[in-house]
Order: structure tokens, then sequence, then C-alpha cells
């Protein structure tokens, strides 16, 4: 019995040897945290893409969504000489010194979805343009209410570098002389947890009772303004837009607490993440302006200018999903 | 002599030397590092061994105080929002143009007056559990750290600042140096010092060590105010490795640093235990998690193992070693089993 066991215990270790050593060509994906559905489907699509290509992935995430368990995870990704690394980043700066700790170990690094510094990657890889994304979504508030009443954004965490880029842009463009009915209450953190959005968003709607919209471009913060406003009896009264995922939306969707919202297929952004890591690993590109690569099935991508003073590569515009499109969406991501 | 002795120095012998919960948790230790370095090619590596060290070891300062509060009887979960707030305050003083040295010593006179009015709290409501009075500060700590800053982030330290978590002297992280000083002196306090004998005595019985002398209050300011001032070393460290600090940083330091000082083996009746268990503790964890996360393991089923073998080890210790206490250092049993000095028998 103890033999046998000794036995088994040496065969996995050689197993796990073997098997460790063989993948020489890794590319990992680091998600902001886990039990968020977004990065799944996010992760699932860059491993599909790495894998296409018969190269390793390794999708990691931490149990909160900070950048001190981020740095932790890079930190074991370094020692494992991964070949490279894809952050979807917790903090805008904070990964900085172990990112560039990870470039000096001749690991590549690039960011998807949620960007780190231009110095701490070669290039960006964003779901759409920051400026569309933005007034997309503010044009949608203006829209549901006749262009008068009360807003409010409820986002994921303050430190979130995307949800951040779109609502200084929402703020701008509430500037403009056709906003001037509309007036923004309050920027909510529902920090992505699943708890935090619902008492955030029902905090707003307690303290704004004239509130008439709440924006929340973050999939958990939608989700969870939507609960809220059908739990209220406020369905009609006061919507939600902003990004959501269609399998999560639909009943909010088909009830009418969202008359609509937008996302792009984040699928398809871990997939285009894959496959521009790989060009930049294999030294196709650099990450400079007008390098120019494949992603499988999607097709030809550019590399071009970033609002952060980085470069980036553009997945495409943001996808309206409304009642009479959902059904057929919400099975799909 | 034939008359029965009374000594204070503690009966030595081979067998209680190695019969020890220290020498198990060596054992743990040196287990982890044969299942890691089994599970990935890349564990054994000198260079990221001691590197990963940075990632696990400002955690750390604030096991060496918590030992102290659980060998009171105490507990401490006011710990994590302490840093927080020294951290917030350090920011925030830093960039209204302090110099980042003073905005350094600011930092650890916010957390040493967090903790000083923790002690205060504790001797001033006795009536108040521990639990409550840190519940409370912890909420207030944290709170005041998120009216200060609002969700945002500060930072844009100077450079040099960040050779704190990632300098290095020689192969040695700079961290583990400090931690190590940090270490011995705490060490010293508690087993060679009076201090630490009247923690203890304190620990077996209160109302006892109280009756025998001991200005029970004073040592339970101190320990509070010491708790503080690591905390703001934590903060420092933190702050450091981040670049930047939030208010919601060190989210649920307290626990893990509580399961440390537990898995250490100290009683959490309180009134026994030694630095050495805890601080093995660090680095069985720390280990741990830098060794699984080599081989990817999920995050949550991280959380999952390190659970069991929290749960395991103190089973383990309540089986193995006849309940959890250990003989108490012998002033301490006198005092527990005689009469107070000032009572007439």
């Amino acid at each position: 019995m103890r033999k046998s066991f000794v036995k088994a215990v040496m065969v996995l270790v050689v197993m796990t040897i073997a098997a460790t050593s063989l993948v020489a060509q890794s590319y990992a994906i680091v998600f902001k945290n886990t039990g968020n559905p977004y990065g799944e489907k996010q992760m699932a699509g860059f491993k599909a893409g790495i894998e296409e290509q018969k190269l390793t992935a390794i999708l990691r995430a931490p149990d909160a969504p900070t950048a001190e368990a981020q740095i932790a995870i890079i930190q074991q990704l370094i020692a494992q000489k991964v070949a490279g690394i894809c952050i979807v980043g917790n903090d805008f700066d904070a990964l900085q010194p172990v990112l560039q700790q990870a470039m000096k170990a001749n690991i590549k690094v690039w960011s998807l979805d949620s960007s780190v510094n231009p110095a701490s990657r070669a290039f960006h890889v964003n779901q759409s343009s920051t400026d569309l994304i933005g007034r997309t979504e503010v044009q949608a508030a203006y829209d549901m209410i006749g262009g008068k009443g009360e807003i409010a954004i409820l986002s994921a965490t303050s430190q979130a570098s995307n949800q951040n880029a779109w609502i200084e842009v929402m703020k701008q463009e509430l500037k403009l002389p056709k906003y001037k009915d509309i007036k923004l209450d309050k920027v909510a953190y529902g920090d992505d947890l699943r708890d935090k959005s619902v008492s955030e968003a029902q905090g707003l709607l307690a303290s704004f009772p004239n509130l008439k919209v709440i924006i929340a471009p973050t999939t958990v913060g939608i989700a969870a303004a939507g609960k809220v406003i059908t739990d209220k009896g406020l369905i009609g009264k006061v919507f939600v837009t902003g990004l959501g995922l269609p399998s999560e939306m639909a009943t909010y969707i088909e009830n009418g607490a969202c008359p609509y919202m937008f996302l792009w297929n984040p699928i398809d952004l871990g997939y285009l993440g894959a496959y521009a890591g790989v060009a930049l690993v294999n030294g196709k590109i650099t990450g400079k302006v007008g390098d120019k690569f494949t992603a499988g099935k999607l097709g030809a991508y550019t590399i071009t200018k970033s609002g952060d003073g980085g470069t980036e590569v553009i997945l495409g515009p943001p996808f309206k999903f409304d009642a009479k499109n959902i059904a057929d969406w919400k099975s799909v991501y | 002599m034939s008359e029965r002795e009374i000594s204070i120095d503690r009966p030595r012998s081979l067998k209680r030397f190695f019969f020890q919960w220290e020498w198990l948790l060596v054992l743990i230790f040196v287990a982890v590092n044969i299942i890691n370095s089994g599970l990935s090619p890349y564990y054994l590596n000198f260079g990221s061994l001691i590197g990963s060290t940075n990632s696990f070891l400002d955690m750390a300062f604030l096991v060496l105080p918590m030992t102290f509060v659980i060998i009171l009887g105490n507990i401490d979960i006011s710990v994590a929002s302490t840093v927080a707030l020294s951290a917030v305050i350090m920011a925030v003083g830093f960039n209204a143009g302090l110099p980042m040295p003073l905005a350094m010593l600011l930092c650890l006179v916010v957390s040493t007056l967090c903790g000083l009015f923790n002690g205060f709290l504790m001797v001033k409501f006795k009536e108040l559990s521990a639990v409550i009075v840190t519940l409370s500060t912890m909420i207030i700590y944290r709170g005041i750290a998120y009216v200060i800053l609002e969700d945002q982030a500060a930072g844009h330290f100077p450079p040099w600042f960040s050779f704190l978590a990632w300098g290095s002297i020689g192969p040695v992280p700079f961290i583990l140096i400090v931690f190590a000083v940090c270490a011995l002196a705490f060490g010293l306090l508690l087993h060679k010092t009076s201090f630490g004998r009247k923690v203890f005595a304190m620990g077996n019985n209160l109302t006892a060590a109280r009756y025998s002398g001991i200005k029970t209050d004073s040592v339970i300011i101190a320990v509070s105010a010491l708790t503080g001032l690591m905390a703001g070393f934590t903060a420092l460290f933190l702050t450091s490795r981040m670049g930047s600090t939030r208010p919601n940083v060190a989210l649920g330091y307290e626990l893990s640093v509580i399961a440390m000082v537990v898995l250490g083996g100290v009683s959490t009746a309180g009134g026994a235990g030694r630095i050495g268990g805890p601080i093995l503790a660090i680095f069985i964890i720390g280990y741990l998690n830098y060794g699984l996360g080599l081989v990817n393991i999920k995050a949550n089923v991280l959380l999952i193992i390190i659970g069991s073998l929290l749960i395991l080890s103190v089973l383990v210790l309540n089986l193995r070693f006849g309940g959890h206490r250990r003989p108490a250092p012998p002033i301490a049993r006198m005092i527990a089993a005689g009469k107070a000095p000032d009572e007439k028998a």
C-alpha cells in the first residue's frame, strides 16, 4: 500500500515535470479577478486564439480584484519563463515595476481590455474607441428620457482605467449644449463585486429620488442595476444602460428595465489579444504605429496611436443589444 | 538535597526539545518545498525563491505583534485598516508637499496612534472585548481613509521609494533583511525580557497577573502601540511595492495574519506560543502560494488548500500535543497557582 503510494507520487511528479518542460512557449493572460462571467469569456477567447496556433495558454486571475494580487501572479509567471503576458490591469500604474521586471526577463507584455500605462506594455488591445463608447452611452441615456432629467454612473473600481477613460468622455459629452437639461448626480463605484454593486445601485436610487437613468459601463454593475430596478418595481420609471453581457441582461432587456445596451464580443476580444501577442513574441510586430498583423478568423488589424500616449489595436465599434436581437445573443455569451 | 527544589528554569531535555510544534512546522515547510519543486521545474531557483519573498513579507510585519496580541488572549482585527489609513495619509502628505522621509515618518506616527487608540479603548472600557473594540476601529480607520481619498489612488512617489520593496542588497531583498531584524527584536522582547514574561502571565491569568503587581493596562497599551507601529511598516513596504495607494489596500490582511499566527502554534486561548512558529508559518503559507501559483492553480482552489492546511494543523496540534496549551512559563504558573501577593492566605 505504502509502496504503491510512493510509486504513484513519483509517476505524478515525473509526469508534471515532463508536461511543464514540454510547454516551452506558453502565453499567459492575467484577468482582473475570478467569478466574472465577462472575464471567463475573454479568457476562453484568448485560450482559443492561442491553441489555434498550437501553443499553450495559461489562464490566471486573482481571487480579489486588486493590483497586489496581480503582482504576485505576474512574479510567478516570470519564474515560469512564459513567452508572453497579456494583462487585464486592475490598476493603471501600480503594475509598472513588476511588468518592467517581466520585460527585463525577455517576456513580452501587452495589455487587453483594461490598460496599464504605456511604460509597462508594448501596446494595448482595446475593445472599441474610448471616445465612441463614452458618447454612445450618454446618447443612449439622452434618448431614453427625451433629453431631460437626472442620471448617475455606476462604475467598477475607481482605478479601472478603461471605465475611467469612458467616464471622462461621458463628462466631456455632457458639457455640450444638447445636454443642458441633463444632470449627472454622481459616479458610484461597485468595484465589480455583485453585492457592492447592488448596494451602490440601491444607494443611488435612495439618495436621488429624481434619478431617471443609471449608466453602468461594466457588466457587473449593469446587471446589479437591472436587478435593483426590477426588484423595486421601478421598471419604466428608471432605466439602466451601459455595457452588459447578453446572457446576464436578457431578463432585464425583456422586462424593460434596460431598453438597450452595448458591448463588443469578449470572446473575440480575447482572441484578438492572443493573436496580437503571438505576433509580438514572434517579432512580426513591435507595437509601433502602423504595424500590421492578421488575427485568424477576425482578419487584418493595424496598430494605431492611443489616447494615453502609447499605441493600441481596436477590435471594432460597440454592438447594440435590444429587445429585438437579445434572444439570438443570450445563448452565445 | 532531599527537599523539593523550586526553580524558575524550564526543565530541559532532548525529547522535550524535539517534541515541539515548531519541528512539525519545519517538516511541513520542507514538505511544501518538496511538493512545489516536484510540481514545477521552475520552483527550485534561488533567485526567484528569495525574490518572491517580497510578495508576502509586507504582511509578515503584522504577524510579529499579532503573536503578542494573541498570547495576551486578545485579538486585533483593525490592523489592515490601520495599514490603509497610514498609507493613505502618507501619500496625501507627500502630495501636499511634505518631503518623502517626513511623509514616511508621518505614516509610522499615524499607525502608532491608531494602535494607541485601540489600546486606550481597551483599558478604558474593559467591559468591551478586544474583538468589538478593534471591529469598530477597523470600520472607523478604513472609513477615514475613504473620506480622505474618496475612492481615488494617490502616488507618484520618488523613484528611490520603490527600493524598499523591490531593492536588494546583494541577492538578499531589502525587505527580508528588515524583516529579519524586526523578527529578532520581537523574539528577544517576547522570550528574553520581563516585558515578554508579563505578556505570558497576563495571557494565562489576567486577574492573577494584575494582583501580582503587573501594570496590565500599560502592557496592553504598549502591545497595541507596537501593533500599530508594525502596521506602519506594512504600509510603507506595501505602498512601495504598489507604487501608489488606495483606501482599499490590504483588504483582508487581518485574517491572513491571524491564520499565520494560529498555524504557528500560538494558543488562541492566550498564554502560550513562541515567536518561531508564526515566523515559520509566514514562509509556509508564502511559499505554498508561490509554488502553487507556479503551476497555475486557480486562485479559489488555492484558498481552499490553505484553509484545509490551517484546520488540519490545528487539529493535529490538539490531538498530538494533548491540547493546544504547552506548559506555561514557570512564573506564570506560580502566579496562577499561588495566591496573589497582596492577598492574605
